[in-house]
């Protein structure tokens, strides 16, 4: 007990009580705040999987789109948008969005397969609009030409994207995410239902033929071997530049003092 | 207190101050010992140059920290050869800077003119020379040097002429011309209407006639980006208005600050992108900037269909596309 009181009084008693403390409200509030978005929607066995979607859309979805997904100030309406849309947006973690910031990223998705489906199949019916991609109806694979991937990449996709589809700055803290990694799919679903600030390239501009072009060009470049060793992020001039300019300019700075300098 | 300033002495050069191995013959040993170990190191750098080069395989990789996965043999070649010289120059200055003689000179200045003796003497045997050479007997010899020399300086004036031929209409004028087809960049094939959704966007050009090559040149000037927004969402005025089609809207896709191919397109806030500098101009209304160091809104190209539902050019662009130039009419 006399020991205790002793460090009390101590230096860095009160700083390592504070950080105790913050450390187990924070971990208790962020525990406690991820358990109800992970807990697996309970649904009748009798409930079709449409009225499962608007159960699991009137949780999580509604606050932000509308009770009928009909959109407000801070959210667009989802009516039309197609199960495509909800499955690109879903699938790849960027809806719901973890904070009301300019761009939804991706993360971890939220909601599994079966309950992202249930979501797209509500949205669905509300409206038509372009469907879910079969990822094996793409076969950009066997039906992608490189080359005229590319080309058609550097013209459509290069301005945002980066030539080497590294992504790219926006306004406003908006950005065009990279595209190394993405599966082909969410890259297909992507092109037709135009997410965020990404305008749409429907099939009847750019044929599924093209756009297997452009998977097939993307996929060659994710796995482009860095021959050379470290790609610099592969965005060209801005970081050759940055190393070149410090550390390059910064030896030479350094060998130009020491040729100045007088031996003693 | 007087006004007088007090004369400003020469103080002269500071006192020589020698270095540690100039007097103690240890010091200068080992400086020699340095000197001699920089030079050795090159020498191994290039045993290891030639080593990559001979003896490891160009399939050999290694990962490397901060470097990446490199090729062995092309890494050795490399740092081998920067080194090599790299430590011949080292040696060298550290050589002069602790052994090599340091006394200061004093290199006086001179006048430029040659003494008056040495001009008269210049003048006499240039004289001399001209004479056993027969320069003033010899007058055929005389001219057809002259001519030589002469016309020699014409051919980098003659070459001169490749900065022009001047441009004419060609700033003014691009392809675009009344019921132009808009064909998609790069796979030319015609658009429909109602091949674009509201939010879509195609990259267009301008069909050319049959047998005609399209040239870089040519998309330079031609390229326009297609743009379909809800028509309700326009805020243009009526003859704007009547060059776009059911909310299908084109511009030249040069922009008007220095040429760069403006198609960073947000579909969300109507706004298009210049990647060079930023200019941002609004769609909805005529592409205004609103943003940017751009001075002009990017051209918009008057729009419709023919009986097919095809787009069509209803006329062509009616200012230059792309940035500004000299002899350009308006602003």
């Amino acid at each position: 007990m006399k020991r205790l009181s002793h460090m009390r009084r101590h230096k860095f008693a009160a700083p390592a009580l504070i950080a105790a403390a913050l450390i187990t409200v924070g971990s208790a509030f962020s525990m406690a705040s991820a358990l109800p978005t992970v807990q697996h929607q309970q649904t009748s066995s009798g409930s079709t999987i449409v009225d499962e979607g608007k159960q699991i859309f009137l949780k999580g979805c509604s606050s932000c789109h509308g009770l009928n997904a009909e959109g407000s100030g801070i959210a667009p309406s989802l009516i039309g948008v197609g199960a495509a849309a909800v499955d690109f947006q879903v699938g790849t973690g960027r809806m719901p969005m973890a904070d009301m910031s300019q761009q939804a990223m991706r993360k971890r998705p939220i909601y599994d397969a079966q309950q992202t489906a249930a979501l797209a199949a509500y949205v669905a019916s509300l409206a038509p609009g372009p469907k879910v991609v079969d990822p094996t109806s793409i076969n950009w694979e066997r039906d992608g030409n490189v080359a005229d991937g590319g080309t058609l990449f550097r013209t459509n996709c290069a301005m945002c994207h980066n030539f080497a589809a590294q992504g790219g700055a926006l306004t406003n803290g908006k950005y065009a995410p990279t595209l190394m990694g993405v599966e082909p799919k969410y890259i297909y679903e992507a092109m037709i239902t135009g997410p965020q600030s990404m305008p749409k390239f429907s099939d009847t501009t750019l044929t599924p033929k093209d756009k297997a072009d452009i998977i097939a060009w993307i996929q060659a470049a994710d796995k482009e071997p860095a021959t050379g060793g470290a790609s610099l992020g592969r965005v060209g001039p801005v970081t050759e530049g940055l190393l070149v300019w410090t550390l390059g300019l910064g030896i030479l700075i350094g060998v130009a003092v020491w040729l100045a300098m007088k031996a003693r | 207190m007087t006004n007088s300033v007090e004369r400003f002495v020469d103080p002269g050069l500071p006192e020589h101050v020698h270095r540690k191995a100039d007097f103690d013959e240890r010091a200068a040993k080992r400086a020699e010992r340095q000197v001699a170990i920089l030079f050795l190191l090159s020498a191994a750098s290039t045993v290891l140059t030639i080593y990559s080069y001979v003896g490891i395989s160009p399939k050999k990789e290694v990962f490397l920290p901060l470097l990446g996965t490199q090729q062995v043999n092309n890494l050795g070649i490399g740092v081998g050869l920067a080194l090599s010289l790299f430590f011949i120059g080292l040696g060298a200055i550290h050589w002069a800077k602790t052994l090599m003689d340091d006394t200061e000179v004093i290199a006086e200045r001179h006048e430029f003119r040659s003494s008056d003796e040495d001009r008269k003497e210049f003048v006499e045997t240039i004289k001399e020379r001209a004479g056993t050479a027969q320069l003033g007997r010899r007058s055929l010899i005389k001219r057809s040097l002259g001519a030589a020399l002469g016309l020699i300086g014409l051919s980098p004036l003659v070459l001169l002429r490749d900065l022009g031929p001047l441009p004419k209409k060609e700033l003014e004028t691009t392809n675009w011309a009344k019921d132009t087809y808009l064909v998609s960049d790069p796979q030319g094939r015609r658009i429909k209407a109602s091949d674009l959704e509201v939010g879509a966007v195609a990259q267009v050009l301008p069909e050319l006639p049959e047998g005609t090559e399209r040239s870089l040149e040519n998309i330079g000037k031609d390229a326009v980006l297609l743009i379909r927004i809800r028509p309700e969402e326009f805020n243009l005025d009526a003859e704007r208005l009547s060059w776009t089609h059911e909310g299908i809207i084109a511009f030249s896709k040069i922009c008007s600050h220095m040429g760069c191919a403006v198609a960073l397109y947000e579909q969300q806030t109507k706004h298009l992108l210049c990647p060079c500098h930023q200019s941002t101009f609004d769609v909805t209304r005529a592409a205004k900037v609103i943003f940017g160091p751009a001075a002009r809104p990017l051209p918009q190209l008057a729009i419709g269909v023919d009986a097919e539902g095809y787009l069509i050019a209803k006329q062509g662009f009616t200012e230059p596309v792309g940035p500004s130039f000299w002899e350009r009419n308006s602003a």
